[in-house]
């Protein structure tokens, strides 16, 4: 049957943005780029196997939870990754070195030793 | 032929839990920590969806459901003690 194959490929699409995700997360120099790299491609992913499963299913109840799970994701993920971020950079989290623009002002302990900021160069 | 690629596509998820661990295992900071088990949270979910279309037991979803709204939460707690403490 060939919803049967959508589906199939749907979840290879997931699985694929799954594992751009992880290669992301260890890949990338610097927090910032991980968080960019983990945040959107692991919200695909699994926004993709969860509408995979739910064209799978074809069933009230299931296609509900599946578009909640999927608005959920949507909805959250960036706000967790913003407040990582914005942590992290009040900590003091130094950027990478090919950085080029630094647009958070405030001096935070870290500044003062090696993070690269645009007034230094 | 369809469940031997859907089970090619849970095994290279896996494969990204573990490749994400590895970032957990030798992250510099604790930032780096915290998005690398948030990425593997995410993809455990995904596992738990694919293994609920591979067993036929679509309950398995709600278990996803629930496991992100507390890895949501976890990141809130843990971004909020890496701001100004708990």
């Amino acid at each position: 049957m060939w919803i049967d194959w959508i589906v199939v490929i749907l979840l290879s699409i997931g699985a694929f943005f799954m594992l751009v995700a992880a290669i992301g997360v260890v890949r990338l120099p610097d927090l910032y780029q991980r968080l960019h790299a983990s945040t959107k491609a692991s919200t695909l992913g699994v926004a993709f196997i969860l509408l995979a499963v739910a064209l799978d299913a074809r069933e009230v109840g299931v296609v509900t939870r599946c578009v909640v799970a999927i608005v959920f994701f949507i909805l959250t993920a960036p706000v967790g990754s913003h407040l990582i971020a914005r942590a992290a950079i009040r900590a003091g989290e130094p950027l990478d070195k090919k950085t080029l623009s630094n647009e958070w002002p405030l001096p935070t302990p870290a500044d003062k030793k090696e993070t690269p900021s645009p007034e230094k160069k | 032929m369809a469940d031997q690629i859907v089970y090619i596509a849970l095994l290279i998820i896996a494969l990204s839990i573990g490749i994400s661990m590895f970032r957990f295992v030798k992250g510099p900071s604790i930032p780096d920590r915290v998005v690398a088990f948030d990425t593997a949270g995410i993809i455990s979910i995904s596992v738990i969806v694919v293994l609920a279309h591979s067993f036929g037991r679509l309950i398995y979803v709600d278990v996803a459901l629930v496991y992100g709204l507390l890895s949501f939460i976890g990141v809130l707690v843990a971004a909020r003690y890496l701001d100004r403490g708990l």
